[in-house]
Protein backbone atom coordinates (compact mmCIF):
# COMPACT_ATOMS: atom_id res chain seq x y z
CA UNK A 1 0.00 0.00 0.00
CA UNK A 2 1.19 3.10 -0.84
CA UNK A 3 2.34 5.55 1.98
CA UNK A 4 0.79 8.47 1.18
CA UNK A 5 -2.67 6.87 1.08
CA UNK A 6 -1.84 5.13 5.01
CA UNK A 7 -0.92 9.11 5.80
CA UNK A 8 -4.49 10.14 4.25
CA UNK A 9 -5.77 7.72 6.90
CA UNK A 10 -3.57 8.53 9.62
CA UNK A 11 -4.02 12.38 9.32
CA UNK A 12 -7.97 11.59 9.32
CA UNK A 13 -8.40 9.74 11.82
CA UNK A 14 -5.54 11.68 14.80
CA UNK A 15 -4.22 14.84 13.01
CA UNK A 16 -6.98 16.50 11.85
CA UNK A 17 -9.13 14.94 14.18
CA UNK A 18 -12.98 16.06 12.57
CA UNK A 19 -14.37 16.73 16.16
CA UNK A 20 -11.78 18.02 18.71
CA UNK A 21 -9.59 20.11 15.63
CA UNK A 22 -12.16 20.63 12.86
CA UNK A 23 -15.25 20.78 15.17
CA UNK A 24 -17.35 18.48 13.22
CA UNK A 25 -20.36 16.73 14.46
CA UNK A 26 -19.96 18.42 17.45
CA UNK A 27 -24.05 18.14 18.49
CA UNK A 28 -23.77 14.09 18.64
CA UNK A 29 -20.10 14.34 19.94
CA UNK A 30 -22.19 16.34 23.35
CA UNK A 31 -25.35 14.67 22.55
CA UNK A 32 -24.99 10.89 22.58
CA UNK A 33 -21.24 10.55 24.89
CA UNK A 34 -23.41 10.39 27.96
CA UNK A 35 -22.93 6.23 27.24
CA UNK A 36 -20.32 4.58 26.66
CA UNK A 37 -22.73 1.73 24.95
CA UNK A 38 -24.46 4.43 22.60
CA UNK A 39 -20.93 6.11 21.61
CA UNK A 40 -19.63 3.05 20.55
CA UNK A 41 -22.87 1.89 18.21
CA UNK A 42 -23.12 5.97 17.11
CA UNK A 43 -19.42 5.45 15.80
CA UNK A 44 -20.02 1.78 13.82
CA UNK A 45 -23.01 3.87 12.37
CA UNK A 46 -20.97 7.12 11.60
CA UNK A 47 -17.96 4.77 9.96
CA UNK A 48 -20.60 2.89 8.04
CA UNK A 49 -22.62 5.87 6.31
CA UNK A 50 -19.22 8.08 5.77
CA UNK A 51 -16.95 5.43 3.98
CA UNK A 52 -20.57 4.87 1.79
CA UNK A 53 -21.17 8.49 1.53
CA UNK A 54 -17.81 9.74 0.52
CA UNK A 55 -17.96 7.01 -2.07
CA UNK A 56 -21.17 7.74 -3.66
CA UNK A 57 -20.61 11.80 -3.12
CA UNK A 58 -16.85 11.39 -5.60
CA UNK A 59 -18.58 9.69 -8.23
CA UNK A 60 -21.51 11.86 -8.48
CA UNK A 61 -19.09 14.62 -8.34
CA UNK A 62 -16.20 13.46 -11.09
CA UNK A 63 -18.92 11.82 -13.30
CA UNK A 64 -22.32 13.73 -12.89
CA UNK A 65 -21.27 17.20 -11.73
CA UNK A 66 -18.46 17.96 -13.13
CA UNK A 67 -19.03 16.88 -16.76
CA UNK A 68 -21.76 19.32 -16.42
CA UNK A 69 -20.26 21.97 -15.01
CA UNK A 70 -22.51 22.43 -12.33
CA UNK A 71 -20.19 21.80 -9.12
CA UNK A 72 -21.95 24.74 -7.30
CA UNK A 73 -24.60 22.21 -7.13
CA UNK A 74 -22.75 19.93 -4.80
CA UNK A 75 -24.22 21.41 -1.39
CA UNK A 76 -27.42 20.43 -2.30
CA UNK A 77 -26.73 17.15 -4.11
CA UNK A 78 -24.44 15.86 -1.39
CA UNK A 79 -27.03 16.49 1.21
CA UNK A 80 -29.42 14.83 -1.08
CA UNK A 81 -27.57 12.50 -1.18
CA UNK A 82 -26.43 11.60 2.53
CA UNK A 83 -30.51 11.49 3.40
CA UNK A 84 -31.15 8.64 0.82
CA UNK A 85 -28.46 6.68 1.85
CA UNK A 86 -28.96 6.89 5.68
CA UNK A 87 -32.65 5.72 4.89
CA UNK A 88 -31.19 3.18 2.57
CA UNK A 89 -28.91 1.75 5.40
CA UNK A 90 -31.46 2.07 7.68
CA UNK A 91 -33.91 0.39 5.27
CA UNK A 92 -31.03 -2.49 4.33
CA UNK A 93 -30.30 -2.95 7.94
CA UNK A 94 -33.84 -3.36 9.19
CA UNK A 95 -34.76 -6.24 7.04
CA UNK A 96 -31.06 -7.97 7.06
CA UNK A 97 -29.74 -7.82 10.38
CA UNK A 98 -32.33 -6.41 13.06
CA UNK A 99 -30.46 -7.17 15.89
CA UNK A 100 -27.90 -4.11 14.89
CA UNK A 101 -30.67 -1.86 14.05
CA UNK A 102 -32.35 -2.03 17.21
CA UNK A 103 -28.86 -1.40 19.08
CA UNK A 104 -28.62 1.94 16.62
CA UNK A 105 -32.25 3.08 17.29
CA UNK A 106 -32.49 6.94 16.90
CA UNK A 107 -28.81 7.51 16.05
CA UNK A 108 -29.04 6.00 12.79
CA UNK A 109 -31.55 8.72 10.83
CA UNK A 110 -29.78 11.57 13.26
CA UNK A 111 -26.70 10.96 10.84
CA UNK A 112 -28.47 12.50 8.36
CA UNK A 113 -27.54 16.05 9.97
CA UNK A 114 -24.16 15.15 11.23
CA UNK A 115 -22.26 17.75 9.99
CA UNK A 116 -18.98 15.62 9.78
CA UNK A 117 -20.98 13.32 7.14
CA UNK A 118 -21.15 16.49 4.71
CA UNK A 119 -18.19 18.15 5.48
CA UNK A 120 -16.21 15.15 4.71
CA UNK A 121 -17.59 14.77 1.39
CA UNK A 122 -17.09 18.75 0.50
CA UNK A 123 -13.48 18.84 2.06
CA UNK A 124 -12.46 15.48 -0.49
CA UNK A 125 -13.84 17.34 -3.64
CA UNK A 126 -12.16 20.44 -2.60
CA UNK A 127 -8.75 18.83 -1.91
CA UNK A 128 -9.14 17.24 -5.31
CA UNK A 129 -8.56 13.67 -4.38
CA UNK A 130 -9.42 10.38 -6.48
CA UNK A 131 -11.82 7.65 -5.67
CA UNK A 132 -9.95 5.73 -3.54
CA UNK A 133 -8.08 8.89 -1.76
CA UNK A 134 -11.88 9.90 -0.95
CA UNK A 135 -12.95 6.51 0.47
CA UNK A 136 -9.96 6.21 3.02
CA UNK A 137 -10.21 9.86 4.00
CA UNK A 138 -13.81 9.29 4.37
CA UNK A 139 -12.73 6.11 6.51
CA UNK A 140 -10.07 7.89 8.42
CA UNK A 141 -12.18 10.60 9.73
CA UNK A 142 -15.08 8.89 10.21
CA UNK A 143 -12.69 6.42 12.51
CA UNK A 144 -11.26 9.49 14.26
CA UNK A 145 -14.78 10.50 15.16
CA UNK A 146 -15.45 6.69 16.40
CA UNK A 147 -12.23 7.48 18.77
CA UNK A 148 -13.43 10.78 20.11
CA UNK A 149 -16.74 10.29 21.37
CA UNK A 150 -15.82 6.86 22.92
CA UNK A 151 -12.91 8.59 24.90
CA UNK A 152 -15.31 11.43 26.02
CA UNK A 153 -17.50 8.74 27.06
CA UNK A 154 -15.21 6.93 29.13
CA UNK A 155 -14.37 10.48 30.63
CA UNK A 156 -17.70 11.88 31.36
CA UNK A 157 -18.65 8.27 32.86
CA UNK A 158 -15.77 9.05 35.48
CA UNK A 159 -17.04 13.06 35.76
CA UNK A 160 -20.64 12.06 36.56
CA UNK A 161 -19.13 10.35 40.08
CA UNK A 162 -17.08 13.40 41.32
CA UNK A 163 -18.47 16.84 43.13
CA UNK A 164 -18.63 20.02 40.25
CA UNK A 165 -19.04 23.19 41.34
CA UNK A 166 -22.35 23.57 40.54
CA UNK A 167 -22.38 26.42 37.52
CA UNK A 168 -19.74 23.73 35.61
CA UNK A 169 -22.70 20.83 35.81
CA UNK A 170 -23.61 19.80 32.80
CA UNK A 171 -22.74 20.57 29.48
CA UNK A 172 -19.25 23.44 30.74
CA UNK A 173 -17.55 20.54 32.14
CA UNK A 174 -17.78 18.23 28.90
CA UNK A 175 -16.29 20.96 26.89
CA UNK A 176 -13.75 21.44 29.70
CA UNK A 177 -12.39 17.55 29.36
CA UNK A 178 -12.99 18.11 25.39
CA UNK A 179 -10.69 20.67 25.33
CA UNK A 180 -8.02 18.74 27.26
CA UNK A 181 -8.34 15.94 24.80
CA UNK A 182 -7.98 18.68 22.02
CA UNK A 183 -4.72 19.61 23.45
CA UNK A 184 -3.81 16.10 23.55
CA UNK A 185 -4.45 15.68 20.10
CA UNK A 186 -2.43 19.09 19.17
CA UNK A 187 0.58 16.28 20.18
CA UNK A 188 -0.18 14.26 16.73
CA UNK A 189 0.58 17.38 14.54
CA UNK A 190 4.19 16.32 15.19
CA UNK A 191 3.55 12.93 13.54
CA UNK A 192 4.84 12.25 9.85
CA UNK A 193 6.01 9.16 7.66
CA UNK B 1 -46.10 44.08 17.17
CA UNK B 2 -45.60 42.96 21.32
CA UNK B 3 -45.14 39.65 19.50
CA UNK B 4 -42.57 40.01 17.57
CA UNK B 5 -40.80 41.97 20.26
CA UNK B 6 -41.02 38.97 22.62
CA UNK B 7 -39.46 36.41 20.05
CA UNK B 8 -36.16 38.72 19.39
CA UNK B 9 -36.20 38.83 23.23
CA UNK B 10 -36.51 35.07 22.88
CA UNK B 11 -34.01 34.17 20.29
CA UNK B 12 -31.32 36.63 22.35
CA UNK B 13 -31.68 35.45 25.77
CA UNK B 14 -33.90 33.48 26.86
CA UNK B 15 -33.72 30.57 24.51
CA UNK B 16 -30.26 32.00 23.12
CA UNK B 17 -29.18 29.38 20.64
CA UNK B 18 -25.86 29.01 21.24
CA UNK B 19 -25.65 29.52 25.07
CA UNK B 20 -29.02 27.82 26.05
CA UNK B 21 -30.34 26.14 23.45
CA UNK B 22 -26.82 24.43 22.46
CA UNK B 23 -27.40 24.04 18.83
CA UNK B 24 -25.52 25.30 16.47
CA UNK B 25 -22.17 24.40 18.07
CA UNK B 26 -20.41 23.41 15.29
CA UNK B 27 -20.10 26.80 13.51
CA UNK B 28 -20.10 28.41 16.46
CA UNK B 29 -16.60 26.76 17.92
CA UNK B 30 -15.30 26.69 14.73
CA UNK B 31 -15.40 30.46 13.37
CA UNK B 32 -15.40 32.09 16.74
CA UNK B 33 -11.55 32.20 16.03
CA UNK B 34 -11.96 36.31 15.18
CA UNK B 35 -14.49 39.00 16.48
CA UNK B 36 -15.17 39.39 12.82
CA UNK B 37 -15.42 35.97 11.61
CA UNK B 38 -18.09 35.57 14.32
CA UNK B 39 -20.06 38.20 13.35
CA UNK B 40 -19.53 37.39 9.13
CA UNK B 41 -20.51 33.78 10.20
CA UNK B 42 -23.60 35.11 12.40
CA UNK B 43 -25.03 37.52 9.66
CA UNK B 44 -24.65 34.77 6.94
CA UNK B 45 -26.45 32.43 9.37
CA UNK B 46 -29.26 35.03 10.08
CA UNK B 47 -29.78 36.02 6.17
CA UNK B 48 -30.40 31.97 5.61
CA UNK B 49 -32.55 31.85 8.48
CA UNK B 50 -34.63 34.64 8.06
CA UNK B 51 -35.46 33.61 4.32
CA UNK B 52 -35.79 29.94 4.75
CA UNK B 53 -38.30 30.92 7.79
CA UNK B 54 -40.10 33.27 5.35
CA UNK B 55 -40.49 30.55 2.61
CA UNK B 56 -41.12 27.40 4.77
CA UNK B 57 -44.09 29.79 6.75
CA UNK B 58 -45.35 30.70 3.43
CA UNK B 59 -45.53 27.21 1.92
CA UNK B 60 -46.57 25.55 5.37
CA UNK B 61 -49.84 24.46 3.89
CA UNK B 62 -48.80 23.20 0.72
CA UNK B 63 -45.53 20.82 1.97
CA UNK B 64 -47.12 17.33 2.52
CA UNK B 65 -46.24 16.32 6.37
CA UNK B 66 -44.51 12.91 5.20
CA UNK B 67 -41.82 14.74 3.27
CA UNK B 68 -41.51 18.09 4.95
CA UNK B 69 -37.59 17.24 6.41
CA UNK B 70 -36.06 16.70 2.80
CA UNK B 71 -38.19 19.79 1.30
CA UNK B 72 -37.03 21.44 3.43
CA UNK B 73 -33.16 20.45 3.12
CA UNK B 74 -33.87 21.59 -0.51
CA UNK B 75 -34.76 24.79 0.16
CA UNK B 76 -32.20 25.33 3.04
CA UNK B 77 -29.80 23.85 0.71
CA UNK B 78 -30.55 26.03 -2.46
CA UNK B 79 -30.62 29.51 0.05
CA UNK B 80 -26.89 28.25 1.13
CA UNK B 81 -25.36 27.80 -2.42
CA UNK B 82 -27.09 31.31 -3.14
CA UNK B 83 -25.45 32.81 0.33
CA UNK B 84 -22.30 31.24 -0.51
CA UNK B 85 -21.90 32.71 -3.99
CA UNK B 86 -23.35 35.68 -2.95
CA UNK B 87 -20.20 35.99 -0.12
CA UNK B 88 -17.56 34.50 -2.85
CA UNK B 89 -18.48 37.12 -5.49
CA UNK B 90 -18.40 40.02 -2.70
CA UNK B 91 -16.60 39.23 0.39
CA UNK B 92 -13.45 37.20 -0.73
CA UNK B 93 -11.47 37.47 2.51
CA UNK B 94 -14.50 36.39 4.77
CA UNK B 95 -14.93 33.47 2.20
CA UNK B 96 -11.42 31.85 2.83
CA UNK B 97 -11.80 32.75 6.87
CA UNK B 98 -15.07 31.02 7.17
CA UNK B 99 -14.17 28.49 4.07
CA UNK B 100 -15.96 25.01 4.69
CA UNK B 101 -18.22 26.17 7.21
CA UNK B 102 -20.57 28.07 4.57
CA UNK B 103 -22.16 25.51 2.83
CA UNK B 104 -21.90 23.78 6.17
CA UNK B 105 -24.92 25.68 7.30
CA UNK B 106 -27.08 23.59 5.93
CA UNK B 107 -26.71 21.21 8.58
CA UNK B 108 -26.70 23.83 11.34
CA UNK B 109 -29.40 22.75 13.67
CA UNK B 110 -31.09 26.12 14.56
CA UNK B 111 -32.20 26.29 11.13
CA UNK B 112 -33.84 22.72 10.53
CA UNK B 113 -35.00 23.43 14.49
CA UNK B 114 -36.29 26.57 13.99
CA UNK B 115 -38.53 25.47 10.49
CA UNK B 116 -40.09 22.71 12.35
CA UNK B 117 -40.42 23.76 15.72
CA UNK B 118 -42.04 27.46 14.39
CA UNK B 119 -42.31 28.09 10.95
CA UNK B 120 -44.03 25.68 9.77
CA UNK B 121 -46.83 26.67 12.64
CA UNK B 122 -46.59 29.90 12.60
CA UNK B 123 -47.83 32.54 10.24
CA UNK B 124 -44.74 34.67 7.95
CA UNK B 125 -44.44 38.10 9.83
CA UNK B 126 -43.81 36.31 13.36
CA UNK B 127 -41.65 33.74 11.54
CA UNK B 128 -39.59 36.36 9.93
CA UNK B 129 -39.00 37.79 13.48
CA UNK B 130 -38.02 34.53 14.94
CA UNK B 131 -35.45 34.10 12.14
CA UNK B 132 -34.21 37.44 13.24
CA UNK B 133 -34.52 37.10 16.66
CA UNK B 134 -32.77 33.87 16.50
CA UNK B 135 -30.11 34.55 14.19
CA UNK B 136 -29.22 37.69 16.40
CA UNK B 137 -28.74 35.58 19.32
CA UNK B 138 -26.42 33.19 17.08
CA UNK B 139 -24.38 35.98 16.16
CA UNK B 140 -24.26 37.95 19.34
CA UNK B 141 -22.87 34.44 20.92
CA UNK B 142 -20.61 34.34 18.08
CA UNK B 143 -19.26 37.83 18.14
CA UNK B 144 -18.59 37.81 21.81
CA UNK B 145 -16.77 34.51 21.99
CA UNK B 146 -14.92 35.59 19.03
CA UNK B 147 -13.74 38.81 20.54
CA UNK B 148 -12.76 37.14 23.53
CA UNK B 149 -10.91 34.78 22.15
CA UNK B 150 -9.09 37.24 19.91
CA UNK B 151 -8.33 39.54 22.88
CA UNK B 152 -6.56 36.49 25.03
CA UNK B 153 -5.29 35.15 22.06
CA UNK B 154 -3.74 37.79 19.74
CA UNK B 155 -4.10 40.78 22.27
CA UNK B 156 -6.53 42.75 19.20
CA UNK B 157 -10.46 42.70 19.29
CA UNK B 158 -11.52 43.49 15.13
CA UNK B 159 -8.20 43.90 14.57
CA UNK B 160 -7.46 46.88 16.44
CA UNK B 161 -4.46 46.66 19.28
CA UNK B 162 -6.43 46.34 22.61
CA UNK B 163 -3.48 44.46 25.00
CA UNK B 164 -0.76 46.65 26.28
CA UNK B 165 2.53 46.40 24.43
CA UNK B 166 3.77 44.21 27.07
CA UNK B 167 1.15 41.32 26.85
CA UNK B 168 2.41 38.32 25.98
CA UNK B 169 -0.52 36.74 23.63
CA UNK B 170 -1.92 32.96 24.86
CA UNK B 171 -2.20 31.63 21.35
CA UNK B 172 -3.95 28.39 22.34
CA UNK B 173 -6.98 30.46 22.72
CA UNK B 174 -7.05 31.35 18.53
CA UNK B 175 -6.27 27.35 18.51
CA UNK B 176 -9.12 25.08 18.92
CA UNK B 177 -8.82 23.67 22.44
CA UNK B 178 -9.25 27.82 23.14
CA UNK B 179 -12.99 27.17 21.63
CA UNK B 180 -14.18 24.64 23.76
CA UNK B 181 -12.63 26.49 26.93
CA UNK B 182 -13.96 29.63 25.99
CA UNK B 183 -17.42 28.34 25.15
CA UNK B 184 -17.42 26.42 28.91
CA UNK B 185 -16.69 29.52 30.77
CA UNK B 186 -19.43 31.32 28.80
CA UNK B 187 -22.33 29.02 29.49
CA UNK B 188 -20.42 28.37 33.28
CA UNK B 189 -20.95 32.30 33.94
CA UNK B 190 -24.15 32.03 32.18
CA UNK B 191 -25.36 29.13 34.70
CA UNK B 192 -24.21 31.21 37.71
CA UNK B 193 -26.23 34.01 36.63
CA UNK B 194 -29.22 32.15 36.06
CA UNK B 195 -28.51 29.73 39.30
CA UNK B 196 -28.20 32.88 41.38
CA UNK B 197 -31.53 34.27 39.85
CA UNK B 198 -33.32 31.23 40.48
CA UNK B 199 -32.32 31.32 44.07
CA UNK B 200 -33.97 35.01 44.70
CA UNK B 201 -37.14 33.61 42.79
CA UNK B 202 -37.02 30.41 45.60
CA UNK B 203 -36.52 32.84 48.18
CA UNK B 204 -39.50 35.06 47.18
CA UNK B 205 -41.99 32.14 46.34
CA UNK B 206 -41.25 31.00 50.50
CA UNK B 207 -38.36 28.61 49.72
CA UNK B 208 -35.41 29.08 52.50
CA UNK B 209 -33.11 28.92 49.18
CA UNK B 210 -31.00 26.39 51.04
CA UNK B 211 -31.42 24.89 47.36
CA UNK B 212 -27.61 25.64 46.82
CA UNK B 213 -26.41 23.22 49.27
CA UNK B 214 -28.66 20.51 46.86
CA UNK B 215 -26.76 18.90 44.69
CA UNK B 216 -29.72 18.04 42.51
CA UNK B 217 -31.51 21.49 42.82
CA UNK B 218 -29.63 23.58 40.36
CA UNK B 219 -29.82 21.16 37.32
CA UNK B 220 -33.30 21.27 36.87
CA UNK B 221 -35.62 24.07 35.95
CA UNK B 222 -39.09 22.61 37.36
CA UNK B 223 -39.17 22.47 40.74
CA UNK B 224 -41.39 19.99 40.68
CA UNK B 225 -38.69 17.50 39.16
CA UNK B 226 -36.31 18.59 41.94
CA UNK B 227 -38.41 17.78 45.01
CA UNK B 228 -39.00 14.14 43.26
CA UNK B 229 -35.11 13.76 42.37
CA UNK B 230 -34.63 14.96 46.08
CA UNK B 231 -37.17 12.38 47.27
CA UNK B 232 -35.38 9.46 45.47
CA UNK B 233 -32.03 10.57 46.86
Amino acid sequence: MNKSLIMIIVAGALINNVVLNQFLGICSFLGVSKQMKASISLGGAVIFVITIASAVASLLYDFILKPLGMEFMKTIIFILVIAALVQIVEMFLKKKSPAVYKSLGIYLPLITTNCAVLGVALTNVQNGYNFIECVLSGFGTAVGYTIAIVLLAGIRSRINEKDIPAPLRGAPIVMIAAALMSIAFMGFGGLSF
Amino acid sequence: MKKCLERLYNGLLKENPVLVLMLGMCPALAVSTRALNGIGMGLSTLAVLVLSNLIISCLRKVIPDQVRLPAYIVIVASLVTVTQMIIEAYLPSLYDALGLYIPLIVVNCIILGRAEAYANKNKPLPSVMDGIGMGLGFTAALTIAGALRELLGNGTIFGAQVMPEAYEPMVIFIQPPGAFLIFALIIAVMNAIGIKTRQRQLVESGCDGNCALCATACESKNPEEQKKGGAEK
